[in-house]
């Protein structure tokens, strides 16, 4: 029997590959490498990888300690390097329009009721409820990707981050 | 639709009209009939194309077969066409397209591939892991052709949407993933919060997949839809898109060959390799190939409006501009 080996990526090792253009603009593929985003990115930024109209791919680095933030539907985290842990709250009041996409980053502590917590490595997806507050932990250096509605703190570069000739 | 009256041919398999299209087979190739031509294709390409039209209710936008068949989806109606978006065929004015009720068009493929697809052949599986779709008449398998799709409305894992996979439910880890982590994340919630403080191993759990090419949904934020699949060997249509479609490659490697959607021009190549991120245009059409089985992350908005807002240019055909 064949003894197969499953190549996914990290921080430390990945091999990007590319767009080969036989007639067509590279940027029309906005082709990068979550790695090397989230290896050169601030803690905690969400940069966006992906984007389909209203919808985000954030590439986040998680190093420390994030914010608290709360999100006015659901958003998904899925850890594609190190190991994460992802506190869950239950604020008292609304504390953001239900109506709105994308998370907003709260000043200093919620109030209301701890839900739980959830410790995820490498490809574990963690549900971030509407309406709940949340904040990521990771003690060295990991790698989220989520999956939601651009907010405020949706940041865009795409000229840095994909392939361009 | 549908199975001709006439008895099933000395190899014991029946006929089936649609409209102006006949379908027949005999022991390896698909004969497709319609009023301007005719056209042959191996009925092993045959059955995991009709296969994938049939679990993707018409999917999002052009389902091509080859470069002469394929469907249209139009969320409601499907056509299907010989040669439309084939230079030469419409050129020639031998090109050919014909509207048909979803249900009418499904009842008829979900019809074939019962009567085709013969014990031990899975359209779905990798060809090293299933029997030969040619020969003669030999049974079927529908339990194989039937299979459901998933499709979570929140999450995998959440209670009440769709279930995790395990030994015990039917799926084993493939062959190719016997290396992926089966450990589940930590989960800590106080009382009360049971159903909410969700989080499942997505990785396992596409290790235990036993289909290929066929994006499931697992996880949807409104109408951004995450869709990973499991890819080995080819993908056997070649999707044309009708708005900007994304991949992320979740592990090992798949090779895209891209064309323009109605001529077949080839544009690019994408190699894609674990962590890589790009965008499929809406005016394009591709096929994928992956020698190794891999995880492929398939991120679809869902909205049924985007084909009218890119007609309407209230929607771009290029994922982002910088």
């Amino acid at each position: 029997m064949t003894d197969y080996k499953t190549v996914f990526g990290s921080l430390e090792d990945y091999a990007k590959g590319g767009v080969h253009i036989v007639d067509d603009d590279p940027k029309y593929y906005a082709f990068s490498n979550i790695f090397e985003v989230a290896s050169q990115a601030a803690p905690y930024e969400k940069i966006a990888v992906g984007k389909n109209l209203e919808y985000v791919l954030e590439a986040i680095r998680a190093e420390g300690t994030s914010e608290w933030r709360a999100t006015p539907h659901d958003e998904f985290a899925l850890v594609m390097d190190g190991t994460v842990r992802i506190e869950l709250f239950d604020p008292t009041a609304e504390l953001v329009d239900p109506s709105t996409g994308g998370s907003v980053t709260l000043h200093g502590e919620p109030e209301g009721n701890p839900m739980g917590t959830v410790t995820a490595q490498r490809g574990h997806m963690t549900m971030l409820p509407a309406g709940k507050a949340y904040r990521m932990h990771c003690d060295g250096v990991g790698v989220v990707l989520l999956q939601t509605i651009e907010g405020p703190d949706t940041v865009y570069r795409w000229a840095d981050i994909c392939q361009t000739f | 639709m549908t199975i001709t009256d006439e008895a099933p041919n000395q190899l014991g398999y029946r006929q089936f009209r649609v409209g102006g299209f006949t379908f027949s087979r005999d022991e390896y190739f698909v004969t497709v009939e319609w009023p301007t031509g005719n056209h042959q294709m191996p009925v092993d390409h045959w059955l995991r194309c009709v296969q994938r039209d049939v679990a993707w209710g018409f999917f999002y936008g052009i389902v091509n077969f080859d470069s002469v068949i394929g469907t249209m989806n139009h969320y409601g109606t499907v056509d299907m066409f010989a040669g439309r978006f084939n230079e030469a065929y419409r050129r020639a004015e031998v090109d050919y397209n014909e509207t048909f009720g979803h249900d009418e068009l499904l009842d008829c493929f979900r019809a074939m591939l019962s009567d085709w697809t013969n014990e031990g052949y899975d359209p779905f599986a990798a060809p090293l892991e299933t029997g030969s779709a040619f020969g003669p008449s030999s049974g079927n398998n529908d339990e194989a052709v039937t299979r459901r799709r998933v499709v979570a409305e929140r999450m995998v894992g959440v209670p009440g949407d769709e279930p995790l996979r395990s030994d015990d439910s039917g799926f084993p880890v493939n062959r190719a993933f016997a290396d992926v982590d089966q450990g589940e994340p930590e989960i800590d919630a106080a009382p009360g919060y049971e159903d909410e403080v969700c989080s499942f191993n997505l990785f396992a759990y596409l290790s235990r997949s036993d289909v290929t090419w066929n994006p499931s949904v697992v996880s949807a934020c409104k109408e951004s839809l995450y869709c990973p699949t499991t890819e080995e060997f080819t993908l056997p249509v070649i999707h044309g898109n009708d708005r900007v479609e994304w991949f992320v490659q979740i592990s090992d490697e798949i090779q895209w060959d891209v064309e323009d959607r109605d001529t077949g021009a080839k544009r690019a190549r994408v190699i894609m390799r674990a962590g890589d991120v790009a965008a499929m245009p809406a005016d394009i059409r591709h096929t994928g190939y992956s020698p190794k089985r891999s995880m492929l992350l398939v991120w679809e908005n869902g909205s049924p409006r985007i084909p009218e807002m890119i007609a309407k240019g209230e929607a771009p055909v290029h994922p982002v501009d910088f």
